[in-house]
């Protein structure tokens, strides 16, 4: 197990280099520079001159490169270009509100969607199975901001269920809570059919295979035959699956913090896209990325953790 | 002799498919004695799969028992609730499955497994795996005390076989019946599985329904054999008998089509000519008679019956 | 095609789907013609209305007639779609090919920096781009088209690797055939029926990246109408009127729900195997 884990681990670390290579690649291909970006049209060419120089732009390439992986490795972000507070501090601020906000909706779409999956499995061709059939493809594919906006109208602005903005008072959990169920329910609403669905593949397949007829020859109840000799394996596909979906989660999560005024690295970005506070925006996009590939990984030791093949570098 | 264990009589069992209804077994009839070892022997396709699927009650969906009884202990399984039926399984009534690399679970250790069955008992968790490791160790395998917290893919075939065989006995039940358990296995494990499987059965004192298409393992391990051809029973006996001196032409057909019996000098495989019969609309005299080079005018339009005790056939040809 | 359309009108859903597109390009196309109002026409007494028989769906904060900019809207997005579809197809189609039929080498950096892009979580790698180039359609579309290639680069070069091994393949090289013609004559109807139901599934991702960046002010710029500036004009003005918003989200629900039931169904159509792929890509 902990050489798999060391194994992947190594995996995630060298796809994050490259991400972060190929991002510092994509921003020197791109028209436009830092300087004139930050300073504006009719700034001097002394002034660009000069802050080129501040934030070593005017370096070659290669050397730029270099000084960005060493600055990288001590955990230098940079700083803000207003307020001169260093990024990782400011990143840090906010990144737990969006890890909540993801956690809280990929939790609440699994514990809906994984039993929706199951009975769909158990009881197929009934009107639920049916039903789940036909929603999970297409609500997946609305955009969540779209599903934030009219949450935020029906439940917040006409029948003031929820709050709707901020995240609530630090200290006081209740409010915390209140603040965050829009904005995971606007998240995590779309997945719920599409974890059913993918739930509800696998599980008939299983449910077919040899060793669940041994199961009940054994006389086991079709209980634990379910959950701990099927789900166990069905669940498996829909693990990796849900590892990659938080990419797509936490582009939602900009935009939900952003619908609900929410503190967190999205409304950060956004803002610094706005004020065109480019340390601010490299900060944010590369915090995510990086907690983007650790939530690839975590999915995959889940995967590892439930399946002994997979542990073994056996492919199932 | 002691009171039947299993007794099944005037079995039949329909698939409805595309072409129609698929009369996958007719009018079978079993017996088995406490104790005893009876093989079941017949080609793929002849309903040894479904007579067991049929007593263990793990039919697919678009089978139906069209009628006939099965008598385990005395009381008909066919008549029995799902409760009570799962009550027995594994108990009573124990099965080793013919592959053994996909009949144990691949995510959970075989400890794991070997507890889950033990459900019914009481014991701590200690004493059932203090049990699971004797078994283990009864069925043959070396080093069990690591090889309960293993997983079936660390296992080879054989090993997981043992440890399927394990499982089966390890509540001691009156039956067990194995599917074609050393068909996925090469030939000196077979053997070496025959043997502890034979030692274990007169231990426990099980009765054992053996089912194979390999005759040596047959003739090795069963007392009793029952030949099967396109869902019926053509021909039972003590295996000695039956395959000393088969009476019915398909059996005799058979035992000169093993490959083992086969004198190197033959130069060529004997086979039966012809193939199976179309189980969707059966013919209607005896079931063999297409395929048979010793057929009477009788045989084309009645069923023969396999009547009388002890060694017996269902042939015109064979009893008169 | 006749044989599709049977097909598909035996699938309700599909069906559905197919009506639904072809009922919002129609609207999209014809939307100079059936438009009641002129999109950018400035009504200041009559700002934010309620639905009438004059304005369908209500006006803005500037009285602008919502139907009409719903309409208009369509244009943008479709303009995006078909824009930054047909390139990132081509170009996948292009890597995706020399990926699968080039030398190994050359496969695995590809294949290394496909799976790089998609670490990015899209909508981010999009704003950290669109802060060195300011906000402009053309950059939605530059930005779209450089997150989907590696999708569909991905699945040409599966295909390509699993018709490339095909015995008549290698047969043909063993003639002679040049890689060109081998790629023409045969990869590319193999791998065209998946990769136009892949563009189809595709449709409602790249739609409402399209809003969604519009939304944040970062798409077209005022006065244009695009279902995301209708959303953010009427994010703004929640609290005085719910029908920009109501307006501006129906139609990309239309739109998702329309092309994804019709890509499905295509799927199953053409080809079954490839179910339970391309529906997930940022």
């Amino acid at each position: 197990m902990l050489e798999y884990v060391i194994r992947r681990s190594g995996l995630a670390l060298v796809i994050l280099l490259l991400a972060v290579t190929l991002l510092f690649a994509m921003i020197h291909m791109m028209p436009g520079d830092p300087a004139s970006i930050l300073l504006g049209p009719k700034a001097s060419p002394e002034l660009k001159a000069a802050l080129n120089q501040r934030m070593g732009l005017d370096q070659p390439l290669l050397v730029q490169l270099a000084r960005f992986y060493a600055d990288l490795a001590q955990g230098d972000l940079g700083t803000d270009v207003f307020s001169n507070r260093p990024v990782l501090e400011m990143v840090l601020e906010q990144l737990p509100y969006t890890i909540v906000l993801v956690l809280a909706a990929i939790g609440g779409a699994s514990l809906v969607g994984i039993p929706l999956g199951c009975y769909s499995a158990i009881r197929h061709n009934s009107l639920l199975d049916r039903l789940v059939g036909v929603m999970s493809v297409a609500f997946i594919a609305i955009p969540s901001f779209v599903i934030a906006l009219y949450l935020l109208l029906l439940l917040s602005v006409k029948w003031r269920w929820f709050p709707a903005m901020g995240a609530g008072d630090s200290g006081d959990i209740v409010d915390q809570a209140r603040h965050l169920v829009l904005p995971a329910l606007a998240l995590g609403l779309g997945w719920v059919g599409y974890i059913a669905r993918l739930v509800r593949t696998s599980m008939l397949e299983v449910m077919e295979e040899n060793h669940i007829r041994t199961a009940r020859a054994f006389g086991l109840s079709e209980r634990t035959i379910i959950v701990h000799y099927a789900l166990r394996i069905a669940v498996l596909p829909t693990v990796t699956i849900l590892g990659l979906g938080i990419g797509t989660m936490l582009s939602g999560a900009l935009f939900a913090e952003i619908v609900f005024s929410r503190p967190g690295i999205g409304k950060l970005l956004h803002e610094g896209v706005l004020t065109r506070n480019y340390p601010v925006v490299m900060g944010s996009v590369l915090m995510t990325t990086a907690f983007f590939v650790l939530c690839t990984l975590i999915s995959d030791v889940i995967n590892a953790m439930l399946d002994p093949r997979v542990r073994d570098g056996e492919s199932s | 002799m002691s009171a039947p264990v299993l007794n099944i009589s005037n079995l039949s069992v329909n698939y409805s498919t595309d072409r129609g209804t698929l009369h996958a077994l007719r009018d079978v009839d079993l017996h088995i004695q406490a104790g005893r070892i009876v093989g079941i022997v017949g080609e793929s396709g002849c309903g040894k799969s479904t007579l067991i699927s049929t007593i263990i009650r793990l039919l697919s969906a678009n089978a139906c028992v069209e009628e006939g009884e099965v008598l385990f202990q005395g009381e008909d399984l066919l008549a029995l609730d799902a409760k009570a039926m799962r009550k027995l399984r594994g108990n009573e009534l124990a099965m080793v499955f013919q592959d053994p690399m996909t009949s144990l679970n691949p995510v959970l250790s075989i400890g794991r497994q070997m507890l889950d069955i033990q459900y019914r008992d009481d014991g701590s968790k200690a004493e059932k795996k203090s049990r699971s490791l004797h078994m283990l160790e009864r069925v043959g395998i070396p080093d069990a005390a690591t090889q309960l917290d293993r997983y079936p893919h660390h296992l080879s075939g054989g090993m997981r076989q043992r440890v399927a065989i394990a499982m089966a006995l390890m509540t001691e039940p009156s039956l067990l019946i194995a599917d074609e358990p050393t068909t996925a296995l090469d030939a000196t494990l077979e053997i070496q599985i025959i043997q502890r499987l034979r030692q274990l059965q007169r231990d426990v004192g099980c009765a054992v329904l053996f089912i194979s298409h390999h005759l040596g393992v047959i003739s090795e391990l069963c007392d009793e054999v029952v030949v099967m051809y396109a869902g019926e029973v053509v021909e039972s006996g003590g295996t000695r008998q039956v395959f000393d001196a088969p009476k019915h032409p398909y059996t005799r057909g058979l035992l000169e089509c093993d490959p083992a019996s086969i004198q190197a000098s033959d130069n060529i495989l004997p086979v039966i000519p012809g193939q199976l019969p179309d189980l969707t609309d059966p013919p209607p005299g005896c079931i063999f008679q297409p395929r048979c080079d010793r057929s009477v005018a009788q045989c084309s339009s009645q069923r023969p019956r396999l009547d009388g005790q002890g060694h017996r056939a269902a042939c015109f040809v064979a009893t008169s | 095609m006749k044989n599709f359309l049977r097909e598909l009108s035996r699938d309700t859903p599909g069906m559905i789907g197919f009506v639904i597109v072809i009922i919002v390009l129609a609207l999209s196309v014809f939307a100079s013609v059936i438009a009641p109002a002129d999109p950018l026409e400035i009504d200041v007494y009559n700002r934010l209305a309620s639905p009438s028989w004059q304005h369908w769906l209500g006006t803005d904060q500037l009285g602008r007639d919502i139907f009409s900019r719903v309409l208009y809207g369509g244009r943008v997005a479709l303009k995006v779609a078909l824009i930054s579809i047909s390139v990132a197809l081509l170009c996948g189609l292009l890597l995706g090919m020399i990926a699968g039929f080039g030398p190994s080498w050359l496969d695995r950096i590809l294949v290394v920096c496909f799976d790089t892009m998609r670490s990015f979580p899209t909508v981010m790698f999009a704003l950290a781009i669109m802060t060195l180039t300011g906000p402009s359609l053309n950059t939605v579309i530059a930005v779209i088209i450089i997150t989907s290639i590696p999708v569909y680069a991905r699945v040409v070069r599966t295909q390509t690797l699993a018709v490339r091994n095909l015995d008549f393949i290698l047969a043909e090289r063993a003639m002679g055939a040049s890689t060109l013609r081998i790629l023409r004559d045969h990869i590319l109807p193999n791998i065209s029926a998946p990769l136009l139901i892949l563009a189809s599934m595709d449709v409602p991702a790249v739609v409402g990246m399209e809003a969604g960046l519009s939304f944040l002010g970062l798409g077209v710029g005022p006065p244009t109408a695009s279902w995301g500036s209708i959303l953010n004009d009427g994010y703004s003005y929640l609290r005085n009127s719910p029908w920009p918003i109501i307006a501006g989200g129906i139609p990309l629900i239309l739109v998702t729900l329309g092309f994804t039931f019709l890509g499905e169904s295509m799927r199953d159509i053409l080809d079954p195997k490839l179910r339970g792929k391309g529906a997930l890509n940022q």
